[in-house]
């Protein structure tokens, strides 16, 4: 096993860490470690870090550790850690911060998911809503897997489930504008 | 009673039947309910992982638009219920926020008006008593699992009712001559997108609310959100066929099922376009109630 030397982790990760805490609104010291989190997360079976692993190491300043964790994308925002912490810290606003960051500095541990993302927003910028058929299109072509679900198609185009041509809406300039606002803004969108 | 609507991206698409049931059903119930023209999409979770400005922003336009009516908002969908209202909060508790929103959405938007969860609506505003007076055909005899999921009730302080073991639907589901089912994971997480971008995993989260759902004796379940349906109903065989079960279990829009009590007709609620068959279950009910009437 790796030897950590946690004192020069915790002030190197101090910048990090003060990025999370500002934009999460939530301050990693206030977890003690109880597990409720994990004992409750759905999710918990299938990550490489349990949420309460994860607030352990931003509390220890390994910022990279839970950075390039699946943990943070595996995470399916269902807010039951955050409703059942005793000490009432966000956790599920923990992950999505730092899966923000984890982005911006090119951490990305599940990148299909990432994908999925990416393709969602796409839509919404360009036609005002999300249009469901060619976001699975899209996101099983980039991801190597054209056939992924495809059995499913014929019978959601019967059931009138599946529209073959997006609906862009009439004022999309404004969805558009909503977009370059938030760039202009510093988001990362 | 009205209300503006914003039914969401997919009750257009893969949840139109949710579309369908909401319309006829607040007609039935005297709910007049106003589209929101040219609604655009709330960003779902797409957005608010990726931007938390964006993720406030979307929502904002639709809700200054229902403001500028004067209206509070109806929302079918779950997760557009909790962008919207995760919206509406930070809007009404922060005057910078709410500067900010107005100048990116180039929209006034103060945060005055509500958004609130369709089945709030009808519990609440409209009253059980309202709905079961209308009652001609009760759900008589169907067990129900009524599954809340995640964003109907979390965040708590976003939600209507209780985080851990909510009530609402067990108890439209009463109303309707219905029996809810006790069970433990009417709030558990179906893994949302992760049946499409990490199957593996999403199929194991809905394998277990299925199997719950079953070993607690239900005949269907209940959603009240496009993606829930669709990965316990579209996806039912897909997670039978990979864990080796067999559930048989025919999910509905709480929706559907307060029109089929009101002896709307299936189809017009949409109840032919699942993918489990749940129109042998409404066939069942039918004919327990002509053995009823004939008795």
């Amino acid at each position: 096993m790796e030897r950590i030397e946690l004192t020069a982790a915790l002030a190197q990760g101090q910048e990090l860490l003060a990025e999370v805490t500002r934009e999460s609104g939530v301050r990693a010291s206030k977890c003690y470690q109880c597990g409720k989190c994990s004992a409750g997360c759905p999710v918990a079976f299938a990550m490489d870090k349990t949420p309460r692993e994860i607030m352990r190491l931003l509390q220890l300043g390994l910022m990279d550790e839970a950075l390039q964790s699946h943990t943070i994308w595996l995470c399916a925002c269902c807010d039951t850690c955050s409703t059942r912490c005793p000490r009432e810290v966000d956790i599920a606003r923990v992950m999505e911060t730092l899966r923000i960051i984890a982005k911006k500095k090119g951490y990305v541990a599940e990148k299909k998911m990432d994908l999925f993302h990416d393709l969602f927003l796409k839509s919404v910028e360009k036609h005002g809503r999300v249009h469901e058929m060619g976001l699975i299109l899209g996101f099983n072509i980039s991801g190597m897997q054209p056939l992924k679900d495809a059995h499913f198609g014929p019978s959601m185009l019967l059931k009138g489930k599946l529209s073959p041509l997006p609906h862009t809406i009439k004022d999309n300039g404004e969805v558009k504008k909503i977009f370059a606002n938030v760039r202009k803004r510093g988001g990362k969108v | 009673m009205k209300y503006a609507y914003y039914p969401g991206c997919s009750l257009s698409s893969t949840g139109i039947e949710y579309d369908m049931s909401t319309k006829k059903v607040a007609k039935s119930l005297g709910i007049e309910l106003w589209e929101i023209p040219e609604w655009n999409c709330c960003g779902a979770s797409s957005a608010h992982l990726t931007d938390h400005l964006l993720a406030l922003a979307l929502p904002a336009r639709n809700l200054a638009i229902a403001e500028a009516e004067g209206l509070d908002v109806a929302i079918p969908c779950a997760a557009c219920y909790a962008r919207c209202k995760a919206t509406e909060v930070e809007v009404k508790n922060s005057q910078e926020m709410k500067k900010t929103i107005s100048e990116v959405i180039e929209r006034e938007y103060a945060g005055k008006t509500q958004a609130r969860a369709l089945l709030d609506v009808f519990v609440n505003d409209l009253g059980l008593d309202s709905i079961s007076a209308l009652v001609n055909k009760p759900l008589k005899d169907i067990k129900v699992a009524s599954y809340y999921g995640c964003l109907l009730v979390r965040p708590p302080r976003l939600g209507f009712d209780d985080p851990e073991d909510p009530q609402s639907m067990d108890q439209l589901i009463k109303a309707l001559g219905g029996t809810p089912v006790e069970w433990a994971f009417k709030t558990e997480c179906c893994g949302a997108a992760h049946a499409t971008t990490k199957s593996d995993v999403g199929f194991s989260m809905i394998e277990k609310i299925l199997t719950a759902a079953k070993e607690a004796g239900a005949d269907c379940i209940a959603t009240a959100c496009p993606l829930c349906m669709n990965n316990l109903d579209m996806r039912q065989s897909q997670v039978e066929a990979k864990f080796g079960k067999n559930y048989g279990l025919p999910v509905f829009y709480f929706t559907q099922l307060i029109g089929l009590a009101l002896g709307l007709n299936p189809e017009e609620l949409g109840v032919n376009k699942h993918f489990v068959n749940a129109l042998g279950l409404v066939k069942k009910l039918l004919e327990a109630e002509g053995r009823r009437d004939t008795a």
